[in-house]
């Protein structure tokens, strides 16, 4: 089997059915199979858990480029792009909760949400920016948008900042969960600056080169990090 | 006068047949440690021992009450973890009996008082009252209680006394959740002696006809039905009657989001969010959510309590 066939049919498919275990999760909870509970508030339970596992997704497609990076395995790019949609699909859940069964479709009730609630004016930022990088995450799109794609894309760190933000803020007083959250998060954002600055370093003149590579030597976690990326590989997933 | 009551009560020796069945209670501890047992199929909440009351129907709302398994599932309770299926999970550790008061401050009758000598004397009524939590959720609960003020009255508070503060057990052996300083242990909420001394404001004891679970602030809660839910302060050891408005838990731990007042109010929100509806728990789909109303539907008996305050300034 060709790895483009093991990811086909193996890897897409498994990765693909984790990805709706919480959904069955929360079913089994609506409908009491196997003795599953939603609990008291189910209509706060389905929202909750939608609303994190939106997160979990969107932080796990941010840790695809660190995990290929530093275990030199650059064809797990070959999952973002299903961890990213089922992230936007988990959102949109989250949101359709919150409308019709937290809000009961009261449009009026949404709108002076998002206007007077900041966590709920940043959580629908984040479900606002998060379509045109669904849209555009198919292959044709990335072909036509080229170099624009990535840039566009970028897009995602916004988003996720804005997501934790909305969690932090919501939480009434025990911030242990969104700091986790937040940690994670800065850790994969934090992965990214250092990256961009050690190429930077690598791409001055030859001096400051030199103490690049000292710099790379003393450590061999930044020894990875300064692996030079095979390029276009962002842009070209298969 | 002060009155010192001896540490041993009689009914620790000679159970009090008429109020606990001590039988009922073994079997309640057997069901607690089954449910803890049985975690992974949800076995519903114990049931404690059953009480002996009147229903007062004259302070009883007419809306369906909530199911046991909600009201005793369903807590915020933080001494238990903040989870809202913890304490049903973890309250089991709290020990309800044997339990005494220490009553101190502005009062003639000052002491330490154990939970029988409180309760005797008095007469339980069940009422079935609604609750609103400050999170915008709400449950109707028949509460079994006696109101505040005949405990109070027995104090003898003097002129001094303006307000009443309460505070919780401290012991994180028993509460887990203090382990934590997600807010500033132990818990403590306070009320003006007019609100205190108002026929509304309820000590409660049981639920359901039965003995209060931990989970609900066994053995001694305070509600007072037309606030915020985090007024009723739970498993309360002390009372004191005090001439300056008393920190509460809350109002120290944000006191821009909780004021020391918490009427339950529809037109002041809270900073992040709305306080103009609620969610009734246990209600159906698509239909839970209702309006909230002034003073949780008591404004017509406590309405008066507040005249001429500006109540977005006293939130």
């Amino acid at each position: 089997m060709t790895l483009t066939q093991r990811y086909r049919f193996i890897y897409k498919p498994l990765v693909f059915a984790a990805c709706l275990l919480p959904l069955a999760w929360l079913a089994c909870g609506a409908f009491g199979w196997f003795g599953a509970s939603l609990g008291a508030d189910p209509v706060k339970e389905l929202e909750h858990e939608c609303g994190k596992t939106a997160l979990n997704l969107l932080l796990l497609t941010l840790a695809v480029t660190p995990v290929r990076e530093l275990s030199a395995r650059p064809q797990l790019l070959r999952l973002r792009r299903m961890l990213g949609l089922f992230a936007f699909f988990y959102v949109l859940l989250h949101f359709t909760i919150y409308l019709v069964l937290d809000l009961e479709l009261n449009f009026a009730t949404l709108g002076a949400d998002i206007a007077k609630r900041p966590y709920i004016t940043i959580g629908f930022t984040a479900l606002l920016l998060l379509i045109p990088l669904a849209v555009t995450s198919t292959n044709a799109m990335m072909r036509r948008l080229g170099r624009r794609w990535q840039a566009l894309h970028r897009l995602v760190y916004v988003i996720a900042i804005l997501g934790v933000w909305h969690f932090y803020w919501q939480v009434k007083r025990d911030i242990r969960e969104p700091l986790i959250y937040a940690g994670i998060l800065g850790v994969l954002l934090g992965y990214r600056i250092v990256r961009a600055r050690m190429r930077q370093r690598s791409a001055a003149p030859a001096g400051a080169r030199a103490v690049a590579a000292r710099a790379a030597e003393l450590t061999s976690t930044s020894q990875a990090v300064a692996r030079p990326r095979p390029l276009g590989a962002a842009n070209n997933p298969q | 006068m002060k009155v010192r009551v001896p540490r041993i009560a009689p009914s620790e020796i000679t159970p009090q047949g008429v109020y606990f069945s001590r039988r009922a209670l073994l079997a309640g501890a057997l069901a607690t440690g089954a449910s803890s047992l049985l975690r992974a199929a949800e076995a519903p909440p114990a049931q404690g021992a059953p009480l002996s009351y009147t229903a007062n129907a004259q302070y009883s709302v007419k809306e369906p009450p909530n199911k046991f398994e909600e009201i005793a599932g369903y807590n915020n309770f933080y001494e238990f973890g903040t989870d809202k299926d913890s304490p049903s999970r973890t309250a089991h550790a709290l020990k309800p009996r044997p339990w005494s008061v220490k009553v101190y401050g502005e009062s003639e009758v000052q002491g330490t008082f154990d939970l029988e000598d409180i309760l005797k004397g008095v007469s339980l009524e069940e009422r079935i009252y609604r609750f609103r939590c400050v999170e915008a959720w709400s449950m109707v609960v028949p509460w079994v209680g006696f109101p505040l003020s005949t405990l109070l009255a027995r104090f003898k508070p003097t002129s001094r006394a303006k307000y009443v503060e309460f505070t919780t057990l401290y012991d994180p052996q028993q509460m887990p959740g203090q382990r934590v300083r997600v807010l500033t242990w132990p818990y403590a909420e306070g009320l003006r002696i007019d609100e205190a001394m108002h026929p509304l404001t309820l000590m409660v004891v049981g639920l359901y006809g039965r003995v209060l679970p931990n989970q609900d602030g066994a053995p001694l809660r305070l509600i007072v039905p037309w606030k915020y839910g985090f007024k009723g302060i739970k498993s309360i050891v002390k009372i004191g009657f005090t001439s300056t408005q008393p920190r509460t838990a809350w109002n120290v731990a944000a006191p821009d989001e909780y004021g020391f007042y918490a009427n339950v109010n529809p037109q002041v929100d809270h900073p992040r969010w709305s306080q103009a509806s609620e969610r009734r728990i246990g209600a159906p789909f698509l239909a839970a959510r209702r309006p909230t109303l002034p003073f949780n539907g008591y404004a017509e008996q406590v309405a008066g309590l507040y005249q001429g305050m500006d109540l977005r300034r006293y939130f």
